[in-house]
């Protein structure tokens, strides 16, 4: 059992952190009551500004007409497939440049262009490449995630113990070998912290191929909302973002907590 | 004899300069026989052990071998993998052999039973003591059953107390599997406990500049052989050899 001093300490930080969730949720609960009250007293032009209301009337619409759960299933599987593919490729890549040193000193300035260059200009040649269609925009995604993957995960493969190296080269371990017991293991946390990153650039990725090119998903409602002057859609199209990227935020808080060691 | 090395030379090159770490350096080792090697700090020590086990190319001279002759090589620090429990550290030289049969598994058991790890077999790095680890680290060498060490100053990472403890612990392994060893060490108590021979380098670039035969009253264990009366006499010769000033 814990002495009496000790459990005041835990209720405290437990009140603490009741104390910290009751203010968060107090914030958005005035933003949006002050909000919808602005625009019911006609302070601020729901045109433009559209309202809470105005915006849970157009979900449920387009919940009714079956829209909704499309626009979102697109989405994410294009983040999905996206991510997938960007870490894959990535690592792999690295992995290619970490075997063939020759080959990580030619690329290397390549990949620090590629990297530092601003990758929607490529949409234009990507939608010409690859049609307009789902395959332009997990392209677009892929680009903006892979560079960074290789570059950060060569990186951390090359900053790998080098006594530790040397141990597996005592015992005549091959490439191969060194990379299976010592180069992928010894890295494992970098790895986790790479799918961190690379799972919300693939989100920005594919936001920024549906508003390409797209026929459905909340891009596209983005899209499609701002050029019919519909700002409600808008609206809706930015809140449903913000569930998704703070469902992904938490998904990945939990699977860092699994697999981290 | 199983290992002659004639007129060993190494040159490093950078791209300011070349650096000539090791020259005329020739030496003959006997079976069972355990050879510390001393010198100033930067000297070259661990550039011939590097050699000497075949991670270095030298310049120039030869290495001959006894046919068969199986190396094994510990590392300054224990480099053990935190990822893995103890026994699979163990195994590590095995596995990438692709040697991890029955026999070898139990042969691993017995050598973490005798040196008293084996409860924690499954334990990992990070539960055990300096000491424990830097057995752990001597149990992986042995585990694909080398003749002849390569001790590349073992114990420099453990405090005083513990390095004397664990080089104890080490010499006995080493001559109850009557291995071959040849340590490099800063230490010259250490090295005059520990071997039969003693070869001082001189700075660099290293060249043999004496070597000692070890004869020492009622021979036993290093912490005992500290106490034998010609200890301090090999002490200050080999301490006025080295050059230490810096
Ligand atoms: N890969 C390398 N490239 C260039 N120079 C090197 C390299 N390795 C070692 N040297 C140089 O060779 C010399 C001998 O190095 P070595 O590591 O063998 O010395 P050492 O006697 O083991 O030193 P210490 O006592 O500090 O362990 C040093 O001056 C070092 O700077
Ligand atoms: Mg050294």
């Amino acid at each position: 059992m814990f002495s009496e001093e000790h459990k005041r300490y835990l209720k405290k930080i437990r009140r603490n952190k009741f104390f910290v969730r009751f203010v968060q949720i107090l914030i958005i609960a005035i933003l949006l009551i002050s909000w919808q009250l602005a625009a019911d007293l006609g302070l601020i032009n729901t045109f433009i500004s559209s309202s809470p209301k105005a915006i849970i009337l157009t979900i449920v619409g387009l919940y009714n007409d079956g829209s909704l759960f499309h626009h979102i299933w697109v989405t994410l599987y294009e983040v999905i497939v996206s991510f997938v593919l960007g870490t894959i490729i990535g690592i792999l890549i690295a992995t290619l440049l970490w075997r063939f040193t020759f080959l990580a000193k030619v690329l290397d300035p390549y990949l620090t262009v590629l990297n530092s260059l601003p990758k929607v200009s490529l949409g234009p040649i990507i939608i010409i490449v690859a049609g307009a269609g789902t395959g332009s925009i997990i392209l677009m995604a892929l680009f903006i995630s892979v560079i960074i993957t290789i570059i950060d995960v060569h990186q951390a493969f090359m900053g790998t113990d080098s006594n530790k190296i040397r141990l597996l080269e005592s015992f005549k371990s091959s490439k191969t070998q060194m990379l299976f017991k010592l180069v992928l293991p010894s890295n494992y946390n970098n790895i986790i912290s790479v799918f961190k990153v690379n799972l919300s650039l693939t989100f920005i990725g594919v936001i920024m191929g549906e508003f390409l090119v797209s026929k459905a998903g909340v891009g596209y409602l983005i899209m499609y909302g701002s050029q019919v002057f519909n700002l409600n859609l808008v609206m809706t199209g930015i809140i449903l973002l913000a569930i998704m990227a703070s469902l992904m935020y938490y998904l990945i808080l939990f699977i860092e907590k699994r697999l981290s060691r | 004899m199983i290992l002659s090395i004639k007129d060993l030379r190494k040159i490093y090159h950078t791209k300011q300069n070349e650096i000539l770490a090791v020259d005329n350096f020739s030496f003959n080792l006997k079976e069972g026989e355990f050879v510390a090697i001393v010198g100033p700090s930067g000297c070259g020590k661990s550039t011939i052990l590097s050699i000497l086990c075949g991670l270095d190319e030298p310049s120039s001279g030869t290495i001959e071998a006894d046919k068969n002759l199986k190396f094994g090589y510990m590392l300054q620090g224990d480099n053990l993998f935190e990822w893995q429990t103890i026994f699979k550290n163990c195994l590590l030289g095995l596995e990438i052999n692709k040697e991890v049969t029955k026999e070898s598994k139990e042969y691993v058991k017995k050598l973490l039973k005798t040196y008293g790890l084996e409860e924690f077999m499954d334990a990992y790095p990070s539960n055990l003591s300096g000491g424990m680890r830097q057995r752990v680290s001597l149990i992986r060498t042995l585990a694909t059953k080398p003749d002849l060490l390569f001790l590349d100053e073992p114990f420099s990472a453990l405090d005083y107390q513990s390095r004397l403890a664990v080089s104890d612990d080490v010499y006995k392994i080493i001559k109850k599997e009557k291995k071959s060893a040849i340590m490099v060490t800063h230490d010259i108590s250490e090295a005059i406990s520990m071997a039969d021979r003693i070869i001082v380098l001189s700075k660099r670039p290293s060249t043999i500049k004496s070597i000692y035969e070890i004869k020492l009253t009622n021979r036993s264990t290093p912490i005992n052989n500290r106490k034998a009366k010609e200890f301090s006499k090999y002490y200050d010769m080999i301490w006025k050899d080295i050059d230490y000033h810096v």
